[in-house]
């Protein structure tokens, strides 16, 4: 008799990967536990508050690497916690891309036409809310009204936020107070809970061995509720199916670590990473000139300053995702809201040396209410290789909670340096016509790059050479271990990924219950939206049919 | 001493007295001296106040190279980085933390600390930080919160259309 815990399915992080996969597998019978660094945080905990050891840093996480640093969620709910709740598909021409690899990258079965049922199971269960112009926050209206002004369309974003329980208070990024961001603490998670799954938080997976029947072994340390930087102890669970949804920051180093005891990984493991070709501009605006050249106004006499208002990124300019367009000219333009505390550092001032710290970038906040923030989402290279993996985790922890160093080198291609350079200049022809504003990009030369948008570092695909994942999310030459993050989505969508990312969840759903079925595992495919709603189901029935018996 | 010149390099601020020497004084109002850089670089929970020393000695290090080079006389009565002008702060503090230098990484950090702490008060609860007039938070006009510490704008939005959509959006708002 031994005191080893066992489990059906194991699963590693509880973001959208994570939390739709434990979902369907509890709902469906099987037994289901899932592991998560971070804490487990409920709404009246989210504050209002930058001090260090609030809830905006105990639940947020910035790995900086060489050339490229991530963002992301560290709790209960992973990237929904924290996200801004932009859930836009993504348009038709992603899925025929080549990028690095000069043939498509996505798997043949893939398609925006066979995703759209899975698209719509998401959005039956994480209620996404079509905006309206009324929803738009000063700053989305600020940026259409610019892109108007420069003969372009603009569009409200579709987002998971209750638009009747918003306050717009943008405090999204310390995770949402009143319950208007639809998290997945609100949808998926709790449904999970229900059917019997477990979440055990502070719980940072480390690495995985075979046993002896065909299944596998999930080490893990305990981390300290407060200092992450201290471990309190260690443990194994076993299970017959692992699911890695980990992020695309996390994933592939555990699976690095693992090779001592798994054996050799697939080439593409810790590979093709994409930052979602994420960068930023800071325009700071003349108050004046929008009063007179666009006509705008609100409450006080003022014509914008409000950068502090709102609720994320409201308003995108879409006129570049036209697939008629070549590959790394194609991006979308959103507004957007960084907090202070990040937020800053990085934004430069139109002047001379030095221009992110100094006089002049202390007169540039000086102006913070008058800044706005425009996001590219461009094509980018897939250039990211992680290097050998760090003592435990995905870094080697600075601070307390929030800042470490992981080892993600990003080197940006001529392809990706041309596409920003190419949106940055029209960020700043709309931008800077007739004096409304100074726009200058984020810099790259103090963290690299940065992304809030990990991606594609253990990718589906058909080709085994620059896929790590079967189109079903297998890991090559592991049955059972399955990846179902950020991590699969071959690269950069050219809109934010949460959407994607979930729709791919959704759709891994049912080989993965064919996995567990033939382990032995009693599951069965076939449950409802969280909520119980089924018309989602009705629609992707068919799709389901085929991966199930495949 | 030598951590305030750092500090009052990537945002300056207002001499707290006519000796004050750690402060430039390059600006009419508080920096991050003021703001609480060195509070914030002294609590452990940032994960540098251990090197803290270090910094030090590293940067009266470099500003003692740095005069060399340039053949500048220190006065000695203050720390090497201290007795360094603006001007000379300033174009140090960009050597160490421009792409290539091998010690960038640690100044980089540093000078997010030190940023942080006017941006956002992240030694204080924002919200007393505001109320106490922190330089960095009352600068950028960030504003105070309602009575129980939360937030909220009922005033945010224009209220109207303001371009044409793009033509190929789906029923769904998403791109087609
Ligand atoms: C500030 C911000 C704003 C964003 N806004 C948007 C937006 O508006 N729209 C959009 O589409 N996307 C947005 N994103 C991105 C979105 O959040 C991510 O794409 C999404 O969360 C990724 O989902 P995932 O399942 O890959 O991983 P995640 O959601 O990141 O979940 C991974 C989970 O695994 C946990 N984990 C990591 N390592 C381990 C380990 N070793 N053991 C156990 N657990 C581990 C993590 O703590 C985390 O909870 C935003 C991200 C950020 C940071």
């Amino acid at each position: 008799m031994s005191s080893v815990e066992s489990t059906d399915v194991l699963v590693v992080g509880s973001g959208f990967g994570g939390a739709i996969v434990a979902y369907h597998l509890a709902a469906g019978g099987a037994r289901v536990v899932m592991l998560e660094r971070g804490p487990w945080l409920e709404t009246g905990e989210f504050e209002h508050d930058f001090k260090l050891g609030s809830s905006y840093t105990r639940i947020f996480d910035f790995v900086v690497g060489d050339g490229m640093s991530v963002l992301g969620g560290n709790c209960v709910g992973g990237g929904s916690v924290v996200y801004f709740a932009a859930m836009p598909r993504a348009p038709r021409f992603v899925f025929e891309r080549r990028g690095s690899i000069a043939r498509r990258m996505w798997p043949a079965a893939i398609s925006r036409d066979t995703l759209d049922p899975w698209y719509d199971r998401v959005a039956e269960s994480i209620p996404i809310t079509q905006q309206g112009w009324q929803d738009v926050s000063y700053s989305g209206g600020l940026w259409a009204a610019a892109c108007n002004h420069a003969g372009r369309t603009a569009n409200p974003v579709p987002a998971a936020v209750d638009t009747a329980k918003c306050v717009n208070c943008n405090w999204m990024m310390a995770g949402c107070r009143f319950d208007a961001k639809q998290s997945l603490l609100l949808n998926y998670l709790p449904a999970a809970l229900a059917h019997g799954a477990e979440i055990r938080p502070l719980h940072e997976v480390q690495n995985i061995e075979r046993t002896g029947d065909g299944g596998y072994r999930v080490h893990y340390q305990l981390v300290d509720d407060e200092d992450y930087r201290v471990t309190t102890g260690s443990g194994t669970i076993d299970a017959k199916i692992v699911v890695l949804a980990a992020g695309a920051a996390a994933t592939p180093v555990i699976l690095q670590r693992s090779e001592a005891t798994l054996g050799p990984m697939p080439y593409a493991v810790g590979r093709y990473f994409s930052g979602n070709g994420e960068r930023l501009n800071t325009a700071v605006l003349n108050e004046e000139r929008v009063r007179e050249v666009l006509g705008l106004e609100h409450g006080d006499g003022l014509a914008y300053a409000a950068n502090q208002i709102g609720k994320g990124p409201t308003v995108a300019n879409w006129d570049r995702l036209d697939g008629s367009l070549p590959e790394y000219s194609r991006y979308s333009l959103e507004q957007l809201y960084f907090p202070p505390g990040l937020g800053t550092i990085l934004a430069l001032t139109a002047g001379s040396d030095p221009t992110w710290f100094g006089l002049d970038k202390k007169e540039m906040l000086r102006r913070w209410r008058s800044w706005l923030i425009i996001f590219q989402m461009i094509e980018d290279d897939n250039e990211g290789v992680f290097g050998p993996p760090p003592e435990r985790g995905n870094a080697d922890r600075l601070s307390q909670q929030m800042l470490g160093i992981g080892r993600l080198s990003y080197k940006p291609t001529a392809n990706t340096q041309a596409a920003w350079a190419m949106a940055d200049a029209e960020v700043k022809d709309i931008l800077e016509r007739d004096g409304l504003a100074t726009v200058t990009p984020w810099t790259n030369d103090l963290v690299g790059a940065y992304t809030v948008h990990p991606l594609a570092s253990c990718r589906i695909g058909d080709d085994p050479h620059t896929s790590a994942l079967d189109d079903r999310h297998e890991l090559r030459g592991h049955p059972g271990i399955f990846v179902t993050d950020g991590s699969a989505v071959p690269g950069a969508l050219t809109v934010n990924p949460a959407m994607t990312i979930s729709a791919l969840a959704e759709r891994a759903v049912p080989g993965i219950v064919r996995a567990a079925r033939e382990r032995g595992v009693e599951v069965v495919y076939g449950a409802p939206a969280p909520d119980g709603s089924t018309s989602g189901r009705r629609g992707a029935a068919r799709l389901a049919e085929a991966l199930l018996s495949r | 001493m030598t951590l305030e010149a750092f500090a009052d390099t990537i945002i300056p601020g207002v001499k707290r007295s006519p000796e004050d020497r750690a402060v430039a004084g390059v600006s009419p109002d508080g920096g991050a001296v003021a703001a609480g850089a060195i509070e914030l670089l002294e609590w452990d929970a940032t994960g540098v106040t251990d090197g803290l020393d270090g910094y030090a000695g590293g940067l009266n290090r470099h500003a003692l190279t740095l005069a060399a080079e340039r053949g500048l006389a220190l006065d000695e009565s203050v720390p090497p980085f201290v007795a360094l002008s603006f001007d000379e702060r300033t174009a140090l503090v960009g050597s160490l933390t421009a792409p290539g230098h091998p010690e960038k990484s640690l100044w980089v950090s540093l000078a997010l600390f030190c940023n942080m702490a006017y941006d956002s008060a992240a030694h204080t609860h924002t919200a007393e930080a505001i109320a106490a007039g922190h330089p960095g938070l009352t600068a950028m006009g960030v504003t105070a919160p309602d009575a129980d510490g939360l937030w909220r704008f009922p005033s945010y939005s224009y209220g109207r259309p303001l371009a044409d959509l793009h033509p190929d959006t789906t029923p769904t708002g998403s791109p087609a």
